[in-house]
């Protein structure tokens, strides 16, 4: 620690910091524009001048930018100098040389970084006469806009894009006062990060194009803390709604999750929320006639003849989601008893998690959190795609890849935020990360090593890497000399490392290379080291799900087929996502009542005789678990219209009328409001016991005082439903949490996740999160950033995982199919973002070109591919990174349904071919 | 396509530089002597064989003066514009020039013959004003001189 | 009057041929290295002759070599850079150097490098001059040839290797750090210092960045010692330098003259005095980055140490002449059109700032000028001052615009008044900006 002094007063701050970050973090505003927390410094725009002075006689001092100067102690500067804040002002005079001024039409009005620094130095008057420059903008997709004349040449955008983010389509061209950032040619920016460039950009430049299409200010949006439901990582998310229309998603940081940033998925696959296939009304099919479509119903009614059936079924059975809240999930639980409830996922996934759920519970290494994955300084990843299936991981991993190199920068006294230094110092070097899987990537680019190689061989190599490092762990025979030199590489360089991560996934179906990370990192903390474990899991509540527990789905089908039970709940889950269609329609159909609680229209919902209409997640509160084990609080954004509402509130409806009349309700039925939820969930099993601790209960208050949605601005309140009536109705009361469907309340300091968005007086922007914060970059003040519900109780693994697989055959007539998410088309909700619809590809079945040849494919061509019974259109990829006996076959939503991995015979299987067509 | 010629003087560039990237500009004054300017398709072609983006080489094209990314006619004048040769008189030159060609700073003569463009101080300060024609260096030019210079130049 | 640098250099244009230059004593003290002449004595003969940077910044050469760190545990490989970006208006020494004398650069070179260990050198070599990039690739091959490049020196284990890069034309490449990123393929934009390249520059090695004649001077110091080298000039600066003059002087041109000479000297006894129909109202002493001097300092002796700061500093010795029939704002704008649109792009203050600087300048020779204009005009030479902006450009652009509103206040204030340029008969600047 040391001690600067700041206009002749002395505070307290981190010496390896930046004058400017150590200002900022006492809540001294230091006007900037280049440095960025996440991004370091690197001194261009030099709006954070101050005054430095030798010592305190001396009178006249220097400029200097603080963004650029070390806080070592006894450093004395003034910001309130005069000089300095002349200059400070003159450079805002200077970004306003060639700015348009055209605050009114522009996206960025009211949250505008420039705006804020250009009131901060309270410049007002442009005396420049001149002509400004202009530029053409670029159609960049679907997901960005570009507006080039309001750029201030920041330099930010392509040192987030290319240099944090690892993309490679966005440049800055030209010189002088002619330099242009974009791309080589208009076309969409390829970079899946690409969304944090309208946080990243102080100006209107990159803006939210999705955002653009219902655009409203940031002071007229209700929001509130939510979690991305797109993956297992659990992001936080704001999610902002105006007149019942979900607006946009922004980042929410939260300093052990997803920091600053986000992926486009989750930034851009909101519109299902608002979609038109929304499910806005109780539908009912009358007399369980299914050759007739159901009619909407009034919800009494509905719940009456759902709650009918009910009491008159002969066994019933509830089918979780992995994509709804814990409490949801708890709620038809309880309804349903505990017997008779069922996780709604595949069995091969359901055995994957539970043996996920074993290693973190049984054994000694913890699991790591997206912020210690970017702290690593040597990483193994086995068979996880991060780059399609949790793409926030692969984006902390690029930052992983610098740790090591910052050996030698310490070395030469740079300091670590003098991000162009370090640059120049590290050149090209990076730390070790190893990528085993069987799809190439650009992120493959960034590895040390590559391993592209059947799920079976994966796991293989990862158990001879634990053979290697661990005392009495299992190896492995009849490795090739290639991959036993690989195997030592990894080993030593797992070894010399202080933090190791290790990382597979539930994707591949493969038990062996989540057993074999286990062991890896096992034998690693054998040897004294501390390794952390990453899995890479399906959805947003895999691992809630996974812990409450349940029953296997193929047992729920058997007692629908052997007349065990003959009603069905499915609690917001597309079951042809998960098992075979054929075996999903005899579930459905032979079931006599099927209820189905869901948000969204698809083929299930179809299949309803009771459809009860669910609330989406900014919809509802909730809480999910994510493939950390961090429980995490949702909060309702707004108050959905028609008969929306949350899943446990239709399920403790139904539990209330079904229940004995005059009886005392028990269980959901006995749910009031949200609160109810949460204690009945921390009592569902004992890794829940700490749900409470998430976030505050819905009786917190402040002052007495509930948390306003609203900001202080939000405006027209009184003329909104104005077109309906004039009189203007009461706030809906929100019993379930401490915030209000409002603008009153308390405005002061808050717990994180009451947070409505990051707003400070002077700081309209996001740039605003530095005064949540005691040290910038670092956990906001009273930061709740969920409950990790899994931590090692073991100080050693009690065994060794011993299943080591046969290395694997290719056979002569068939094919191992392997699925290959795609970040855009894998995910069920976003897949309904039109936005993100643009970005899904067609259908491709991935092959070695040797097994092309094989096959006589041509790259490029069309097959049609019998799988399962369905014909599906497929591309024809061939890629050397394709295993040899295997095909990849991309997972979006036209092949959802498609149970992998599968033995396939390609000969017979492919029925046609076309012959290939132009590119 | 990169001839075969092109692609052995871009490998000996190559050779001066620990990595390809740092040959970039030497790449692309080396293709800009062979085909006259950097059209988009030649950049991706030096972009591939120094294996970084067109984005990345482009970056740099744009950056300097003397790479075109635009067309250029057969022969390019570079007339300096700089203190010396202003002061002895560059701008009369330039007016000649126009008079004579029908072509202004960065345009190019309608027959494809010339491009004129400005430049900074060639270091020829003693003998101002200065002319720079492809290679070739000329000193102490006066407008009455111009026809007789630029006529080497077909 | 001895004339090391130049006294050899063909009066006639052509080169000196390899075996000229060895006739001469060239490459001869490459043989002494192995008896006595160890890397940290030669740093040491150079810090003793008091050897300054002849790039304009006049740093001692011997204490930028001493940061370079040395030893068996140094980083490998070390670089030894010639800085032959010469594009600072009015300036044309290292072109006579480099094409008159390829050799003295190709020996400096090796010299320079055995110094600091650096076993690769490159030259930047200005695009534009194709006759010396002709003239150093044909030397460094026949150095090549004749064993001083590419094998051991004999008695040392020193191999150095040298590479000739030409350049694709930015003023800003002229800046040591730009420089290393334009040798790296990238964008010719600064670096920030610390560190300095001397720990972190090429490729992350260390590196030194060096002028041109500066290198020049090197051999000499090496051959004759630095009690010569001291007793070359006039003052305690070491050593001679190159003088030029241009502008509407009688005899426009470059002369070897022992450091501290003035400029009254060099104009009127070698530059023959202003041409006729003309008089002298100023000069830019060393490229157009320096402050005026006007007829009262025309007697200071021009070195590194002599000219007072608040007057000016020597740049790169090669000087531009205002006459009277000359309009100093004209001048002026014809400087900041250079910088503005040389200017990188980086920094704020330097890529906005100079081009309004220029528009307004115009506004002056167009006659729309106001007095508030002058003050803009003054706020951004206030302003534009170094450690305010991200390297020298800036600064050095603002220096001749200072010290004109310094001394031809009256000349500003009659645009205004007038509502015209009193020169414009004589003048006419373009309306467009590049």
């Amino acid at each position: 620690m040391a001690t600067i002094i700041v206009d002749n007063k002395s505070y307290t701050v981190d010496e390896q910091q930046n004058v400017l970050a150590a200002c900022l973090g006492h809540g001294l505003n230091v006007p900037y524009f280049c440095w960025h927390p996440a991004m370091g410094s690197v001194g261009a725009c030099r709006q954070c001048a101050v005054k430095q002075f030798k010592d305190d006689r001396d009178q006249s001092g220097r400029l200097v930018m603080s963004c650029m100067t070390p806080a070592t102690n006894g450093t004395r500067i003034s910001i309130d100098d005069p000089e300095a804040k002349a200059f400070r002002a003159s450079v805002i005079e200077w970004l306003m040389v060639n700015h348009p001024h055209d605050c009114p039409v522009c996206d960025e009005g009211g949250e505008c970084h420039l705006q804020d620094m250009t009131v901060m130095t309270r410049h007002v008057y442009r005396r420049y006469r001149y002509q400004k420059r202009t530029h053409r903008n670029q159609a960049l997709g679907p997901f960005i806009r570009h507006e080039m004349n309001r750029c201030i040449q920041c330099y930010r955008c392509v040192r987030y894009y290319r240099d944090y983010a690892g993309g490679r389509d966005l440049n800055v061209f030209g010189s002088h006062d002619a330099v242009y950032f974009g791309r080589e040619q208009d076309g969409t920016l390829e970079n899946e990060f690409s969304g944090n460039l309208v946080e990243v950009c102080p100006t209107g430049v990159f803006t939210d194009k999705t955002f653009f299409h219902h655009y409203t200010r940031k002071w007229d949006l209700q929001a509130a803390q939510s979690i991305c439901p797109h993956c297992s990582l659990g992001c936080n998310t704001t999610a902002g709604e105006r007149s019942g229309t979900l607006r946009r998603i922004t980042n929410r940081f939260n300093s052990q999750v997803n920091g600053y940033f986000l992926c486009d998925r989750g930034r851009f696959g909101y519109e299902y929320v608002n979609s038109p296939h929304r499910i806005k009304r109780a539908v009912v099919r009358p007399d369980c006639d299914r050759t007739k479509p159901g009619q909407p119903e009034e919800v009494p009614q509905a719940i009456e003849i759902a709650a009918d059936r009910l009491r008159r079924a002969r066994g019933v059975v509830g089918l979780g989601s992995p994509r709804a809240s814990l409490e949801a999930n708890v709620a038809l639980r309880s309804l349903v008893d505990p017997q008779h409830f069922y996780q709604g996922v595949d069995e091969q996934e359901r055995q994957l998690l539970s043996t996920i759920l074993k290693i973190f519970q049984t054994g000694p290494v913890p699991s790591a959190s997206i912020h210690d994955a970017e702290q690593s300084d040597a990483v193994f990843v086995l068979g996880a795609d991060l780059l399609n299936e949790a793409p926030r991981l692969a984006l902390a991993l690029l930052q992983s890849i610098r740790q090591e190199p910052m050996e030698q920068v310490d070395e030469l006294k740079i300091p670590r935020w003098d991000e162009a230094a370090v640059r120049n110092a590290v050149q090209n070097r990076r730390g070790p990360l190893f990528l085993a899987g069987y799809q190439r990537t650009w992120f493959h680019e960034y590895a040390t090593d590559t391993y592209f190689a059947a799920p079976d061989d994966i796991a293989r190599l990862g158990f001879a890497v634990a053979g290697s490092i661990g005392q009495g762990t299992p190896s492995v025979p009849d490795l090739s000399p290639e991959v036993k030199d690989l195997t030592q590489r990894i080993a030593e360089a797992l070894t010399h490392a202080q933090r190791p991560l290790i990382i597979a996934g539930t994707k591949s179906g493969s038990q062996a290379t989540i057993e074999a990370a286990a062991n890896v990192a096992w034998a690693l903390h054998q040897q004294g080291k501390q390794p952390r474990l990453s899995f890479v899991l399906p959805e947003c509540n895999s691992a809630g799900l996974a812990l409450l527990g349940g029953g296997r789905l193929n047992d729920a089908f058997d007692a629908i087929r052997q007349g065990k039970a003959d009603t069905v709940i499915v609690l917001e889950n597309d079951l042809y996502r998960r098992a075979e269609a054929a075996n999903v329609d005899a579930f459905l159909e032979t079931a006599q009542t099927v209820v189905v609680i869901d948000s969204v229209e698809h083929r299930t919902t179809a299949h309803a005789d009771v459809l009860l209409p669910s609330a989406t997640g900014p919809e509802s509160d909730g809480t999910f678990v994510n493939q950390e084990g961090r429980a995490q609080r949702f909060y309702q954004v707004f108050v959905p219209d028609g008969d929306v509402k949350e899943s446990w509130r239709w399920l403790s409806e139904l539990g209330r009328a079904t229940s004995q009349e005059g009886g005392s309700e028990s269980g959901v039925a006995a749910w009031r409001n949200f609160d109810d939820a949460v204690s009945a969930t921390a009592t569902a099993a004992p890794a829940l016991a700490r749900i409470g601790e998430v976030a505050p209960s819905a009786s917190f208050r402040l002052v007495g005082q509930k948390v306003p949605r609203q900001s202080e601005r939000y405006s027209g309140r009184t003329s909104l439903i104005s077109h309906l009536t004039m009189h203007e109705p009461p706030p809906p009361v929100d019993h379930d949490s401490p915030l209000g469907f409002t603008m009153e309340g308390y405005r002061g300091p808050l717990p994180s996740p009451l947070i409505s968005q990051f707003w400070a007086p002077g700081w309209n922007s996001i740039q605003a999160v530095n005064t949540y914060q005691d040290e910038v970059g670092g956990p906001l003040r009273d930061e709740m950033p969920g409950v990790r519900l899994i931590e090692p109780v073991a100080t050693k693994a009690s065994g060794w995982f011993t299943t080591i697989p046969r290395a694997f055959q290719p056979t002569a007539h068939q094919w191992l199919l392997l699925p290959l998410s795609a970040v855009f088309g894998s995910d069920e909700l976003s897949n309904r973002s039109p936005a993100i619809a643009e970005r899904i590809g067609k259908p491709f079945l991935s092959l070695h070109p040797s097994d092309g040849a094989r096959l006589t494919l041509e790259d490029h061509s069309t097959v049609d591919l019998v799988l399962q019974g369905t014909t599906y259109r497929l591309v024809v990829h061939l890629d050397p990174s394709t295993p040899v006996g295997t095909a990849g076959l991309s997972l979006v939503p036209e092949v959802s349904g498609v149970s992998m991995p599968a033995w396939v015979d390609l000969l017979k299987a492919i029925q046609t071919e076309h012959k290939r067509r132009a590119a | 396509m990169l001839s075969e010629i092109e692609r052995r003087e871009l490998e000996d560039a190559v050779k001066h530089y620990p990595d390809k990237r740092g040959a970039a500009i030497d790449a692309l004054l080396t293709i800009q002597r062979r085909r006259g300017w950097i059209s988009d398709d030649t950049l991706f072609e030096i972009a591939q064989f120094l294996e970084i983006t067109a984005e990345d080489l482009d970056s740099v094209a744009t950056f300097y003066n003397l790479v075109f990314r635009k067309p250029v006619g057969r022969h390019v004048a570079f007339m300096c514009d700089s203190i010396s040769c202003w002061i002895k008189g560059c701008e009369q030159v330039q007016e000649q020039i126009k008079k004579l060609y029908d072509v202004d700073l960065g345009q190019t003569t309608s027959d494809g013959r010339l491009t004129v463009l400005p430049i900074a101080c060639l270091g020829q300060c003693e003998r101002a004003p200065a002319l720079l024609i492809d290679q070739d260096v000329y000193g102490n030019v006066t407008p009455e001189k111009i026809e007789q210079i630029v006529e080497k130049y077909k | 009057m001895e004339r090391p640098l130049t006294q050899h250099i063909h009066p006639d244009g052509t080169t000196r041929t390899l075996r000229e230059y060895v006739k001469t004593g060239g490459y001869r003290c490459l043989q002494r290295l192995s008896s006595g002449l160890a890397p940290k004595d030669l740093q040491r003969l150079v810090t003793d002759a008091g050897l300054r940077g002849r790039g304009g910044g006049g740093f001692l050469t011997g204490t930028k070599w001493s940061f370079v760190p040395m030893g068996a545990d140094a980083p490998k490989p070390k670089y030894i850079v010639a800085n032959g970006d010469e594009m600072e208006p009015g300036t044309f020494k290292d072109r006579v150097l480099m094409e008159g004398d390829p050799h003295g650069l190709v020996e400096g070179m090796i010299l320079a490098g055995y110094a600091i260990d650096a076993e690769v050198g490159y030259i930047f070599l200005r695009g534009e001059y194709h006759l010396s990039a002709q003239r150093l690739t044909e030397a460094i091959a026949e150095a090549y040839a004749a064993g001083y490049l590419g094998t051991p020196l004999p008695g040392t284990g020193f191999r150095f290797d040298l590479h000739l890069h030409a350049s694709a034309g930015r003023y800003i490449c002229g800046e040591e750090t730009a420089l290393i990123n334009a040798l790296e393929g990238k964008r010719a934009v600064p670096r920030a210092k610390p560190p300095f390249p001397q720990t972190v520059g090429l490729w992350g090695k260390p590196t030194v960045v060096q002028n041109v004649e500066t290198l020049y001077n090197i051999p000499h110091i090496v051959n004759q010692g630095s009690d010569w080298y001291h007793r070359l000039s006039r003052t305690q600066d070491g050593g001679t330098k190159i003088y030029g003059i241009s502008g509407r002087v009688a005899n426009p041109g470059w002369w070897e003259l022992p450091l501290g000479t003035t400029a009254r000297e060099v104009l009127e006894q070698h530059a023959g005095g202003m041409a006729d129909g003309v008089c002298f109202r100023g000069l830019l002493p060393g490229g157009i980055s320096t402050a005026f001097m006007t007829e009262e300092h025309l007697d200071l002796p021009l070195d590194f140490s002599s000219i007072p700061p608040e007057i000016g500093r020597l740049g790169t010795a090669t000087m531009i002449v205002l006459d009277d029939h000359t309009c100093p704002v004209g001048f002026v704008l014809n400087l900041e059109k250079f910088f503005a649109r040389e200017s990188c792009g980086w920094c704020t203050p330097c890529r906005e700032g100079l081009p309004w600087v220029a528009k307004l300048l115009m506004s002056f020779e167009e006659g729309r000028a106001t007095s508030e204009d002058l003050s803009l005009l003054k706020m951004h030479t206030k302003w534009l001052a170094p450690g305010h902006t991200f390297c020298g450009l800036a600064p050095g652009a603002m220096a001749p615009l200072q010290s004109a509103l310094k001394y031809f206040h009256d000349d500003f204030e009659r645009h205004i008044s007038t509502r015209g340029c009193p020169w414009s008969k004589k003048s006419s600047q373009q309306k467009v900006l590049v």
